[in-house]
């Protein structure tokens, strides 16, 4: 694989059984993602944006094809071996946060840390960092039952980015927050992205967040149907 | 790691987990409170017979089979010097049984009558009470259940028949001087206790006895004759071999209580874990392998059973103190309803080390089982099933 290219997709199937038989939800996908891009894939619902991702991200296997990401030939992985390259290279937003109720924000941030094992002060210093990127330090002892959706988000983001990963998939990021939090956070991770390059990949429908994306793969019934390289964003350098 | 994310999930949760732990600590509480007073009735029953009847042993005339009325009026002589001299020492009490007849209120009872020292301190007995000035009638103690089955009191006077060592028959009237609470059937149901010299008078038995109770420090010595030396052990075989008897009744209830007490747990600990579905889903897909999902909740349901067994201390601990200094009033009156049991009216539960360990111990391993049960199964469904929340049922 280029060193260059964070993602690499040749002839990717998926199928879902339902029933006695199949629904294919990817097929023949070829896709190459490149370091440091910020690309959404893009689609109406059951278009296999989703499914992609979570095939990118080693949540779910494939059916037929090769999916090759940071290096990892993920057909021949064995749970394990994915759980670790999610771990240590990858960082996940999902659309409803998924963050522990239990946990403060400081502690949902420090997550990912503790299951890499990094040493209690290096902890502090990298959750301080993160959080203070999302600016949520005023929050920081806060539960997610006490912040807005905004602020959950961003401490989903917090969370995705304070191990350093080289990618991070968002999964309808902003689909529970209205326009003007959808803009900050789109706005926060371009600016991550710019200072960490680090790799964004978004499934979304989202019309609001288009403009801050540098490529659209458009998904439809299952395959892509357009992959476009937007050369001047609408809003920017997401700065 | 594990360890910190286990106690942050577990104190983090709140109520949730004091629900939980409240759960299990209810079935240590249980468990060890029954079981205890299960210990508790057949350790009393053996220390009251000690206590009343036993004491440290006995010398038994040759011919003297408690079990057998017949050999009764065989079964005396004078006492052999060596017993003799434990008795002079106040340090054994002559008993002198018979049989008899009694006939309270115009009725016919067959009854065991034991003349006993009134002065004796051996057996823990109200004989005290037998020492009357009125010497024109037999002196008559009765428990509580024989003073209930024959309708007597306190004063009443009825005629006693027995027959004397000339094998001739004859009667006198006794009069009921004190009616004395024993928890051991034993020493009431159909017996009469009179004093010894007056029952070695009225059996033409002087100086005669048919057993000797001595006292608990008392070491077996030479020169009984024929009297047999009847340990402590011997006596208590009868009791022993019940409460042998009884073991798989007791294991039975301890295997009921458990499984009560495992499905209270379950249903907690599975309703618990299956609601985190999500959470465990989020977790994984955070980097987490599935191995230490599952170890992860199987600790939390580890240190569940941790903070049940203090919180079991703290809240029931008090409750379980209290019952083991004070007991339980049972309410229980055996003469009616014969149980072959010595049963306390007062019942103090027995928390033997053993009970408790073996109750942490099991409970702790079922709360292992059923932490590490559910959380296996979610953590084998997929990672994007469970990040939707689907319950893996």
């Amino acid at each position: 694989m280029s060193d260059s290219f964070v993602v690499q997709i040749h002839n990717l199937v998926k199928k879902f059984p339902v029933g006695g038989d199949f629904f294919t939800a990817l097929k023949n996908i070829n896709l190459e993602l490149n370091h440091a891009e910020f690309t959404g894939l893009i689609g109406p619902s059951g278009s296999g944006k989703t499914t992609l991702l979570n095939i990118i991200g080693g949540l779910d296997s494939p059916s037929g094809g090769n999916v090759n990401v940071l290096g990892s030939d993920l057909g021949s992985t064995s749970h394990a071996e994915r759980a670790e390259l999610r771990r240590t290279k990858m960082g996940f937003i999902f659309q409803s946060y998924n963050l522990l109720p239990v946990y403060s924000v400081f502690e949902n941030v420090e997550l990912p840390l503790i299951l890499n094992k990094i040493e209690t002060n290096e902890r502090k210093r990298l959750v301080e960092q993160a959080v203070g990127s999302v600016g949520l330090l005023d929050k920081i002892d806060s539960r997610p039952a006490q912040l807005s959706g905004g602020e959950c988000q961003r401490t989903a983001i917090a969370r995705a980015i304070v191990h350093k990963p080289a990618l991070i998939l968002a999964d309808e990021p902003t689909a529970n927050l209205d326009s003007e939090n959808s803009h900050q956070i789109m706005k926060i991770m371009g600016r991550l992205n710019n200072e960490m390059d680090t790799s964004f990949v978004f499934a979304t429908h989202d019309e609001k967040i288009m403009g801050y994306l540098r490529r659209i793969v458009h998904l439809d019934d299952g395959q892509i149907a357009k992959d476009e390289l937007i050369e001047n964003p609408q809003f920017g350098e997401q700065s | 790691m594990m360890f910190k994310i286990a106690i942050k999930n577990l104190l983090g949760a709140g109520l949730r987990t004091w629900l939980n732990v409240f759960v299990t600590a209810i079935s240590f509480f249980m468990i060890i409170f029954i079981s205890a007073m299960y210990d508790g009735m057949r350790e009393h029953a053996m220390q009251v017979s000690i206590d009343t009847e036993i004491a440290g042993g006995a010398y038994w005339h040759p011919e003297y089979d408690p079990m057998d009325p017949m050999t009764f009026e065989d079964a005396h002589s004078v006492l052999p010097d060596a017993v003799m001299a434990l008795v002079d020492q106040k340090k054994a009490v002559s008993v002198l049984v018979s049989q008899a007849s009694i006939y309270p209120n115009g009725r016919i009872m067959p009854v065991i009558m034991k003349g006993i020292s009134s002065e004796q301190t051996i057996v823990n007995m109200p004989t005290q009470m037998l020492v009357v000035d009125d010497e024109t009638t037999i002196p008559v103690m009765i428990g509580t259940g024989m003073a209930k089955d024959a309708k007597l009191k306190v004063g009443d006077s009825f005629t006693i028949r027995w027959l004397d060592a000339d094998r001739t028959y004859d009667a006198d009237e006794g009069t009921i001087v004190h009616i004395m609470e024993t928890e051991n059937f034993k020493l009431d149901l159909n017996h009469i206790w009179v004093p010894l010299a007056k029952a070695q008078s009225m059996l033409a038995m002087e100086n005669e006895a048919t057993y000797v109770t001595f006292a608990k420090d008392v070491l077996p010595s030479e020169g009984n004759g024929t009297w047999i030396h009847r340990d402590i052990h011997y006596l208590v075989r009868d009791m022993e071999a019940m409460i042998e008897a009884d073991e798989p009744n007791a294991a039975i209830m301890y295997i009921i209580l458990l499984a009560l007490a495992a499905m209270g747990i379950f249903n907690a600990q599975v309703l618990s874990i299956f609601r985190r579905g999500k959470e465990i889903g989020t977790l994984m897909a955070l980097g987490m392998a599935r191995s230490r999902v599952v170890g992860l909740f199987t600790l939390e349901g580890g240190l569940n059973a941790v903070l049940a067994a203090i919180m079991t201390v703290i809240l029931f601990g008090p409750i379980l103190w209290y019952f083991n200094t004070y007991g339980i009033y049972m309410g229980i009156d055996y003469s009616e309803g014969q149980m072959g049991l010595i049963i306390a009216k007062r019942l103090i539960p027995v928390y033997s080390v053993g009970l408790v360990l073996t109750t942490t111990f099991v409970v702790s391993i079922i709360v292992l089982i059923v932490s590490y049960m559910p959380s296996r199964r979610i953590a084998k469904m997929r990672p994007t099933d469970a990040l939707r929340g689907k319950t893996a049922v």
